[in-house]
């Protein structure tokens, strides 16, 4: 069986999961990797929250918010926008890719966007292989 | 806190969710998580006996947590968390699995959806367990409503608020309200005059005296939420009183200045000072800066003109005798409180100058839909006469259907009204025209609607040529002496299969209706979502579509979709209901799910202040604490996400919360 990465999604709950549920309503296929938690917008998104994902065994993590000044409360989203390149330099210091942390604006319209996404981000951490908590590679892929 | 016992219901959808997650298998595994007292599948969880299911498991077995395995949170969540309401347990204590839109719906593998909804169960079980009862909290409805768009939609919500007693302010970007009905000659298919129809609506917001009218006015900035917003509204300057101005038109004839009128569509002309169209409302004056000599002197430090003013005494026409024309006026912000919104901001027509092919803005005697119908109006600028640019006749006219609209590479939507426009305006050229020969070019036509169907049969037999094909360019170049000094249609005809060259003396193209160019600014102004086409986005296609997803806003007419004057009057209507429906129930619930701020643990710092888009939180000089203004917060959580003591707790979303989710997701 070939390695299937688990990905934590975080969604915000007015365009980025809006726009999930709509590539759900349109039936549009996608890899099924990708579970969503729903949080009100990606300003509330604690690095943490990723951190915490990888310790559970998370493969990657997706956060997704709306496009810049679309912003439900505003400019929440511009607050991710500044935390998530800082949690990456931290990442990448413990080794772990790039493209294990991925951050995307989706709005409320781009069902094809969110899915063209998840297919993606599945497909580059498959090859990346499984995540291992010690920042060194596991032998074999899954 | 009493020990969890939750509850996991996992929703059949019919075959909507069983078709692909083998719903018996998630139920089975719901029962093995941690404190779950019970799990049930059933066929459709939103239906009486799901919900008395509910219900019953709530008081049999004690339950103090349920959990729905069903379709998005944004479709039931609120039916459920009435559910557990009734049953007498907090709907905070309730939590969704999304197993449809996020799951059933979007993959094909049977076994990994399976695995996936069990991960969103575990999830939602994990979290459901650290979720806590919360209060909402009631606030008074202010019954006041502000309605943004004065065209036809504007129109009938306004009034029909303000007749039911309320309250209500009307936003108009122009000088007068109207919007483009105002400037149609006749509407399809019973040919009623437009303005017959609608100027006595538009007298009617001038005369209520429950509609304050902002003509000549644009919305700012919001803020506030559902019951209680707060809007800032920029009233232009017109550098008209509008109070002593009488609408005499005087100033008009007095003024020297001649520049294109925008309500004829630049077929004619208007002076600098002008009244927007002879059914204006309000009926005043406005003057156009850009183009008045006087302004634009000012500017330079001259003073110049002012024959509106002063009037021109060698002749003994005096000026502006009210005294209204005040040059010194400035734009002005006015606050307005209100508690509802409509939003009726219609549309634009497509600009087919893009479409260089077409000739549009190269060619004479190239209409758009629109320009054809100022020029057939009889209060436009040839006074109905269809004329050409050389002031003759046409003997020869070709429509051209889907301009911009169906097509790839402008807008891929069916404009659903220009099958319908296109048959009204070869009906007026018949009836105006008789000798003239008049050719529909369409792709399909589309007569969905009361009568349209039979409004097309009629056209048929009046004589009109209808080819299908689409019109692919027009162009003066002749190859044969027939088409010398003609507009020739280039036209694959479908039917025939065979190409045409189409001579005529007149081309009109019926143009797309597009988002108007600021609908992403009024968008991000009032929170709202677009669709991929550009157009507002309601709560629910289906269900919902006169909401948006911000509670307290409505939509109504083309700035959601084109649609015909019946549908954007229904919409209108509707959302009117809506809005007095909110009235009449005079109050609103105010959303538990926001941030708290634990005094022992602030450290004074005040991150959070600056963080807060909704400066809802403020700071306490005696305690050195900071604190949250409960009416204000939205629950967005970003002071959350910030605070380096971990001092705030964004309620329904709490940190704890959330590691669980996902710790579940991931189990």
């Amino acid at each position: 069986m070939s390695f299937e990465p688990k990905i934590v999604g975080i969604l915000c709950n007015w365009c980025s999961y809006t726009g999930a549920d709509l590539a759900g309503t349109s039936r549009k296929k996608y890899a099924p990797n990708v579970r969503v938690v729903r949080v009100m917008c990606s300003g509330r998104v604690e690095p943490t929250f990723i951190l915490k994902a990888f310790q559970q065994g998370a493969d990657g993590v997706l956060i997704c918010g709306c496009h810049p000044g679309d912003c439900h409360y505003q400019d929440g989203n511009k607050k991710t926008a500044r935390r998530i390149p800082l949690l990456k330099k931290m990442l990448a210091q413990f080794g772990i890719e790039d493209e294990r942390v991925r951050l995307e604006w989706v709005s409320a319209s781009e069902g094809d966007r969110f899915a063209a996404i998840v297919d993606e981000m599945t497909e580059q951490v498959r090859k990346l292989g499984p995540f291992s908590g010690n920042g060194e590679q596991p032998v074999g892929k899954g | 806190m009493m020990e969890p016992k939750i509850g996991v219901y996992i929703c059949h959808c019919g075959s909507n969710i069983a078709g692909v997650v083998d719903c018996a298998k998630v139920t089975e595994y719901a029962r093995g998580l941690p404190k779950v007292a019970v799990a049930r599948d059933y066929k459709y969880m939103c239906s009486d006996p799901g919900q008395n299911l509910i219900k019953e498991d709530i008081k049999n077995l004690g339950l103090n947590r349920v959990v729905v395995a069903s379709c998005s949170p944004r479709m039931h969540e609120p039916t459920f968390r009435r559910v557990c309401q009734e049953a007498g347990l907090n709907q905070y204590l309730f939590e969704m699995a999304n197993v449809r839109e996020q799951c059933s719906w979007v993959h094909t593998d049977k076994a990994m959806a399976t695995e996936k909804a069990k991960a969103l169960v575990s999830a939602a079980v994990r979290r459901v367990y650290y979720q806590e009862p919360l209060e909402t909290k009631e606030a008074a409805v202010n019954p006041a409503t502000l309605v943004i768009g004065g065209g036809v939609a504007g129109i009938q919500a306004a009034l029909e608020i303000a007749d039911a007693g309320h309250k209500v302010y009307l936003l108009e970007k122009d000088a007068s309200i109207g919007g483009h009905m105002a400037m149609f000659d006749k509407t399809f298919p019973t040919l009623d005059c437009a303005a017959c129809i609608l100027t006595p609506k538009m007298t009617s917001v001038g005369q209520n005296k429950n509609i304050e009218l902002m003509a000549y006015s644009e919305l700012v900035e919001l803020s506030g939420y559902i019951g209680n917003f707060k809007a800032k509204i920029r009233k232009k300057a017109r550098y008209i009183d509008t109070v002593k101005c009488t609408g005499c038109g005087r100033c008009s004839e007095l003024c020297p200045t001649s520049v294109p009128n925008e309500f004829d569509c630049g077929l004619g002309n208007r002076k600098a000072i002008y009244i927007p169209s002879p059914y204006a409302v309000p009926n005043k004056a406005i003057i156009d800066a850009k183009n008045c000599r006087h302004i634009k002197g000012l500017a330079e430090g001259k003073d110049v003109c002012r024959l509106c003013e002063k009037g021109i005494e060698k002749k003994g026409q005096p000026g502006c005798e009210a005294g209204a024309i005040d040059f010194s006026q400035k734009d002005e912000i006015k606050e307005i409180e209100i508690g509802n919104i409509i939003v009726a901001t219609g549309f634009q027509q497509f600009n087919p100058t893009t479409i260089y092919q077409l000739g549009y803005g190269r060619l004479n005697n190239v209409l758009t839909g629109l320009e054809f119908e100022r020029l057939t109006n009889a209060s436009g600028p040839t006074g109905g006469k269809v004329t050409l640019k050389d002031g003759s006749e046409p003997k020869s006219i070709a429509i051209l259907h889907c301009i911009g609209s169906r097509d790839t590479n402008y807008h891929k939507y069916c404009s659903r009204v220009c099958c319908m426009y296109s048959l009204k305006f070869a009906h007026l050229l018949r009836e105006k025209l008789p000798e003239a020969a008049v050719y529909q070019l369409y792709i399909d036509m589309r007569c969905a609607g009361s009568g349209y169907e039979e409004f097309y049969e009629r056209l048929q037999e009046e004589g009109v040529n209808f080819i299908r094909g689409k019109g692919g360019e027009v162009t003066d170049i002749a190859e044969k002496p027939e088409e010398k000094g003609k507009l020739v249609v280039m036209v694959e005809d479908t039917l025939v299969r065979r190409k045409r060259r189409l001579a005529v003396d007149m081309v009109i193209l019926s143009c797309a209706l597009e988002p108007r160019a600021d609908t992403e600014q009024l968008a991000r102004i009032l929170t709202l979502s677009r669709k991929a086409d550009g157009f507002l986005l309601e709560k629910h296609p289906k269900l919902d579509p006169v909401a948006t997803t911000t509670d307290g806003i409505y939509i109504a007419g083309c700035c959601q979709s084109p649609k015909d004057i019946p549908d954007t009057v229904a919409q209108a209507s509707a959302a009117a209901a809506r809005v007095l429906a909110l009235i009449s129930k005079g109050k609103v619930e105010i959303e538990g799910a926001i941030a708290f701020i634990d005094e022992e643990r602030c450290s004074g710092c005040k991150i959070c202040i600056d963080l807060c888009p909704y400066k809802a939180i403020g700071y306490d000089e005696v305690k050195k604490v900071s604190r949250v203004n409960e009416a204000l917060c939205k629950g967005c959580g970003t002071c959350v996400a910030a605070c380096p003591a971990g001092a705030i707790k964004g309620r329904h979303f709490t940190s704890e919360e959330i590691m669980a989710e996902i710790e579940g997701a991931l189990a």
